[in-house]
């Protein structure tokens, strides 16, 4: 409840449609009580006393009185429809510039998926939630609490022996209230536990047809089909036994009106007008609480979402500018240095990513990462950029503290290839123009064309302006890394990452764009990570990382004759014993080690 | 007058209580051919014709006895009250609560028996859904993305239960009480009857005049939220890159154009969507009101009597409330016959190649693989594989080397007769491919694909996944043939942990010595291998190595090679450039040879000087 009350400054700007709605939606209720009563009318004083003018006046003030409440009726979802959508819209946006300012970290903690629900489901059930309220939230109580009055005013030992039926009722809808999310939840597990089965015969079909198990799979499908079809069944039968109850208590309510409202009537203590008139009261008040059954539905998925949504308010990013930070000059040399930096994930001593490390990048060099997965070279560079802060020590770029640097001057000398290439919906010129969106056209060629993408993008039917898919599926992974790789390029960084970035491109494009990036890299600072040894022997700096520690650092010829680790890499990815002589000249017989 | 607790509301309530699905609002599609799929349905429901026929009846009678309850007020309140007869008031009432309470409790009963009926029915589609998917070729699920498949999937069957849970049974009981409204209206008085009819057709032009707006509203809702969407899922998954080339900004206002164009056609929509609620309101007060006025005057005119008129009333609320329903359920019909529609043209989908009907049960092999000329190709005009000749004798370890696309995976599809090929043959130990029962053909072929696939289960169950026969002690034989056998019980709870999706908590390395250990348990003559490109820890990477020579030994081997140390363990190097064979032999002979397999190695050293 008080997730909701803490979201509840969004409907402000909206409060004077928030008011008219309600105030409109409260005439309503009067508009609503006021028929049974004319209806009464007509019975009593019209027929009953044979007064024609006073049937049909009443009728015409009944047709009055129901266009007007339809008006009213109207107007009040025009202004809660606006209100709640108005409300989803600023909800939707908040979040979103919320998410912009997310570093690394609080990205990694919530993936894509998650923060998609909370966009769209979470910012849905509040928009609902609003909505409803404002239409029928005043209504029901009110509607309740009226016609109650007026059963009293009617007849009040008749209205006293509706009370206990009416609380019977109550508690009724109460108990199917509370019995309906729980059997819902199980239902949902059971169904999830089916889509799973079929998740995992659609992803793993190659593995199944490969190990020929339909008929185990199909088994395990019944299992889980049967399971989920046993309990939807049952919560069915709940479901369909709810409405025939609440039926049979406004029925039984009738039986009594009819009964102990006609012992009445023959006593001559109560009019057939009122007989009718209070049946309809009962319908007015059972009404509401079946509104109020869907009241508590919305309130319980609001609050539950409300809760998800102020998760992602509340976050604080990770990495945030410090007050007297200060732009980076624009002519920054790209000296880089680490300076014993440890790194660990969420305050976690005990397992760091990395510790000290300490590292130095001239202007103008190449310094290749090399290790195993999960070593940690990834981080390592990522600490650059500050996507992440470091958590002990310190980077200095030219000699600053990079944490004293608005993180934005810092982002423009750096130019970053990811290891998952990930493209735009546009067109390729969009993609390479990503960073610098006012670069030439000869400058987006030159780019492309020091990727060794040009060839393949002129290749394409509609070449610069070939449409991209999200996420560039329509591309294949080494036209998507050299794509990116072209990015990276135009924006002209004075520091160059490439984090495993040609995994995907064949060895020999790679040794081109290897080639390109020399002629271009001249005065940048550059770090590599790589797999393959070949894409590193020309670094003049190759960092060896072994779980989360600098274990060798030097030339490829330093390394190959002092660091172990460094051969050992060598020798599993070039086979053992093969000497690059050999492999150079190609004609005399590899040595076994 | 007020609405009465109509079913449409409960209806609500039950739509509101469904399992929250990843639907969007107001998603409105419609069925290509809504008539075919309904009688595709129909056969699904033919399987339970007692249950129909209980239900159906029990839907008649309970109609009826709702029907009387209204009748009777108007008896009570004329013939009783009236004329002050206090038995005849009691033994009314009596009768009224014994209607009452009957018509409730066989409309309960209706429904249970409905529930069943329509799960059950479900049930048999979602089965039928899985077991044809089952018997799908490769290709279907090569050109339909796993993930759009299973969204689609889920979707659809999630569809088809919206409508199906909205309890059918009030629906057919709402029509058939309209029409024993009208009936009855007509017995009682055919002026009055004449009156009510007046509202339907109103009633139906309201609804139309709505609809269709509503209809335009929420489709162009429905293409503004896609594209709110696009943006939004776009730019956060593409968050590190947004940020490490810093165009927030940009981002930013693309999504503020999005996110306003949803609010004004959600507005829009919604707006429209709910004017059919005051509407029908208004019309089914002035439907009371009109049958109040002219039931009062024809009342004052001596014509009917006052307890008719209270009955017409109460059947007059009771008639509008089928349309009301209708209408709401229209979307939900709409969307669930779209879903059969795409269930069933998955279902229609051609199943895979079959066995030739002489196709023969195939005996312990010896593992020589023979492919004659073969050609393939997966779309007609691009060929991959052309006139494909090459021989793997029993016993020997194959190595396909080639840059990517060249066709290496295809040769590996082929074998497994996940695709037919086009042109050529293919034999094992002599024996055509196509002339084997397809089962016998893959369990006498091992696969270790590059991108493990684990289900979530326990170590010991994916292991076992290789025989499912295999006893505990052969599945943790394997796992120690595999090297597995120690970080498997380095684990929480040993061989029985339970790995979670795409197993994220076992590293590469020792996924793909889960997968080797599956392949042992399993046993093959022939082996298959796709080695995986991403690098492990080189101590992880000895290991491996070592027990996929376990593996291989005394197997014909095929293997997709990205390490040297495989290359040069290999009886035969076949070299592969756009499909077709360019070289072949050992890696020495071929480094001899210095052609284009020589090319493509010593590329890696380009550039270093000697």
């Amino acid at each position: 409840m008080k997730h909701v009350f803490k979201l509840f400054h969004f409907i402000k700007p909206y409060w004077k449609r928030a008011v008219i709605a309600l105030v409109l939606l409260t005439s309503l209720v009067f508009m609503d009580l006021s028929i049974p009563r004319l209806i009464q009318r007509i019975i009593d004083e019209g027929i009953a006393k044979n007064n024609q003018p006073l049937v049909i006046q009443t009728a015409l003030l009944m047709i009055g009185i129901s266009i007007l409440s339809m008006l009213i009726a109207i107007g009040n979802n025009y202004y809660s429809v606006q209100v709640g959508e108005g409300v989803a819209r600023d909800l939707r946006e908040a979040l979103f510039l919320k998410i912009q300012t997310y570093s690394y970290g609080n990205l990694d903690r919530q993936k894509t998926g998650q923060l998609m629900v909370r966009l769209t489901s979470d910012v849905n059930a509040l928009k609902t939630l609003t909505q409803i309220s404002l239409r029928i939230g005043t209504r029901a109580p009110l509607l309740m609490i009226g016609s109650l009055i007026l059963m009293f005013n009617t007849d009040k030992t008749l209205a006293l022996t509706m009370l206990p039926l009416l609380l019977f009722t109550s508690a009724m809808i109460v108990f199917f209230i509370a019995k309906m999310e729980p059997l819902f939840g199980t239902v949902q597990q059971k169904l999830d536990r089916l889509n799973n089965v079929l998740q995992e015969n659609i992803a793993g079909v190659r593995l199944v047809k490969a190990f020929v198990r339909a008929d185990y799979e199909g088994e395990r499908f019944e299992v889980a089909n049967e399971d989920l079809t046993d309990r939807s069944i049952r919560v069915m039968k709940f479901m369909a036994t709810m409405s025939p109850a609440l039926t049979i208590c406004v029925n039984i309510g009738m039986v009594i009106v009819i009964w102990s409202g006609g012992m009445q009537a023959i006593r001559g203590e109560m009019t057939i007008g009122q007989i009718v008139a209070f049946i309809n009261y009962l319908l007015t008040t059972m009404t509401p609480l079946i509104m109020m059954t869907m009241l508590s539905n919305t309130w319980a998925a609001g609050i539950a979402s409300a809760q998800r949504v102020n998760e992602i308010v509340d976050t604080i990013p990770d990495v945030l500018d410090s007050p007297e930070a200060r732009p980076l000059p624009e002519q920054a040399q790209g000296r880089v240095v680490f300076e014993n930096v440890s790194f660990f994930y969420n305050g976690n001593t005990h397992e760091p990513v990395l510790q000290d490390i300490n590292l130095a990048a001239e202007p103008g060099t190449t310094v290749a990462i090399l290790g195993a997965t999960g070593a940690g070279k990834s981080t390592l560079i990522d600490l650059v950029p500050r996507f992440y802060d470091v958590s002990a020590g310190r980077i200095l770029l030219d000699g600053i503290d990079i944490r004293q640097i608005k993180q934005d001057s810092l982002l423009a000398q750096i130019g970053i290839v990811p290891q998952e290439s990930v493209l735009f919906s546009g067109t390729v010129r969009d993609n390479i123009r990503y960073g610098r969106p006012e670069a030439s056209e000869a400058e987006v060629i030159a780019a492309a064309k020091a990727a060794q993408a040009h060839e393949f993008i002129m290749g394409l039917p509609q070449q610069y302006d070939s449409p991209v898919e999200q996420r560039g599926t329509n591309f294949s992974g080494g036209q998507k890394q050299r794509l990116a790789i072209a990015r990276a390029l135009l924006t002209q960084p004075r520091i160059l990452i490439l984090d495993d970035s040609t995994s995907a491109v064949d060895v020999e494009t790679e040794t081109k764009i290897q080639d390109a990036l020399e002629d271009l890299i001249g005065q940048r600072t550059s770090f590599v990570i790589a797999q393959r040894i070949s894409t590193v022997l020309k670094a003049d700096k190759i960092v060896v990382i072994d779980m989360g520690r600098i274990v060798a650092q030097g030339t490829h010829k330093e390394l190959m004759l002092s660091s172990p680790i460094y051969q050992e890499i060598y020798d599993s990815q070039l086979g053992n014993g093969f000497r690059l002589e050999e492999a150079a000249t190609g004609s005399q017989r590899s040595v076994p080690a | 007058m007020t609405v009465p607790p109509s079913r449409t509301e409960t209806s609500h309530i039950r739509a509101a209580m469904q399992p929250r699905g990843p639907r969007g609002i107001g998603k409105i599609e419609k069925a290509k051919d809504p008539r075919s799929t309904m009688n595709r349905l129909v056969p699904y429901l033919s399987h339970f014709k007692l249950g129909m026929v209980l239900v159906l009846t029990f839907v008649l009678i309970y109609t009826v006895l709702g029907l009387m309850g209204p009748y009777l007020m108007g008896v009570a309140i004329d013939r009783y009250i009236s004329t002050k007869d206090v038995f005849g008031l009691a033994r009314i009432s009596l009768l009224m609560l014994i209607a009452f309470v009957l018509n409730n409790v066989f409309q309960a009963i209706a429904n249970w028996i409905m529930a069943e009926i329509s799960q059950r029915a479900l049930k048999q589609i979602r089965l039928d859904l899985f077991g044809h998917l089952q018997t799908l070729s490769l290709s279907f699920f090569d050109s339909n993305p796993a993930g759009e498949l299973m969204s689609r999937l889920t979707n659809d069957i999630d569809a088809i239960n919206q409508a199906v849970s909205q309890n059918i049974t009030s629906l057919i009981a709402s029509v058939l009480s309209m029409g024993g409204i009208l009936i009855a209206m007509f017995i009682l008085d055919w002026r009055l009857a004449l009156v009510s009819l007046l509202v339907v057709p109103i009633m139906l032009w309201f609804t139309n005049f709505v609809a269709r707006y509503t209809r335009k509203g929420f489709e162009r809702l429905q293409k503004h939220l896609g594209q709110l969407n696009g943006v939004m899922e776009e730019s956060i998954s593409g968050q590190k890159v947004i940020q490490a080339f810093r165009q927030n900004e940009s981002v930013i206002a693309a999504f503020r154009q999005y996110n306003q164009e949803v609010y004004s056609a959600g507005i829009y929509a919604n707006t429209y969507a709910l004017l059919l609620m005051p509407l029908t309101n208004v019309l089914g007060n002035f439907f009371v009101i009109v049958l109040a006025g002219f039931g009062g005057w024809l009342a004052l005119q001596g014509l009917v009597t006052v307890g008719i008129i209270a009955t017409f009333i109460n059947y007059g609320q009771n008639f509008i409330n089928p349309l009301r329903q209708l209408a709401n359920l229209y979307n939900t019909i709409q969307a669930a016959l779209a879903g059969a529609e795409r269930v069933f043209e998955i279902i229609d989908t051609p199943p895979e190649i079959q066995d030739a009907s002489d196709a023969l049960p195939l005996k312990a092999i010896q593992g020589e693989v023979q492919f004659d000329q073969v050609d393939f190709a997966y779309q007609l005009g691009t060929p991959i594989i052309k006139d494909m000749t090459l021989q793997a004798k029993a016993g020997e370890i194959v190595a396909l080397v080639g840059p990517t696309g060249a066709g290496k995976t295809t040769i590996i599809n082929l074998l497994t007769r996940f695709y037919e090929i086009n042109g050529g043959r293919i034999s094992v130990d002599g024996e055509d491919i196509r002339q084997i029962k397809k089962a016998d053909l893959r369990r006498k072929l091992g696969l270790v694909l590059q991108d493990t696939f684990l289900f979530s289960n326990t170590v010991m169950e994916n292991i076992r996944y290789g025989r499912l026969e295999a006893t505990d002690d052969d599945c943790i034989q394997a796992a120690m043939m595999a090297d597995a056998d120690h970080f498997i019980r380095q684990l929480p709870q040993g061989y029985q942990t339970m790995l979670s999706e795409r197993a994220s908590n076992l590293s590469q390395g020792q996924r793909q010595m889960l997968a080797i250990a599956r392949a042992i348990l399993a046993d093959p003559s022939i082996l298959i291998l796709d080695e995986a490109t991403s690098s492990v820890d080189t101590r992880t990477e000895a290991r491996i190595q070592k027990a996929l020579l376990r593996l291989m030994e005394g197997r014909t081997s095929f293997v997709i090679a990205h390490r040297l140390s495989t290359i040069r363990d290999a009886n035969n190097v076949i070299v592969i450039n756009n499909g077709e064979i360019v070289e072949q032999g050992t890696h020495q002979q071929l480094l001899d040879r210095r052609g284009f397999y020589h090319h493509l190695y010593i590329s890696q050293f380009k550039g270093q000087t000697i």
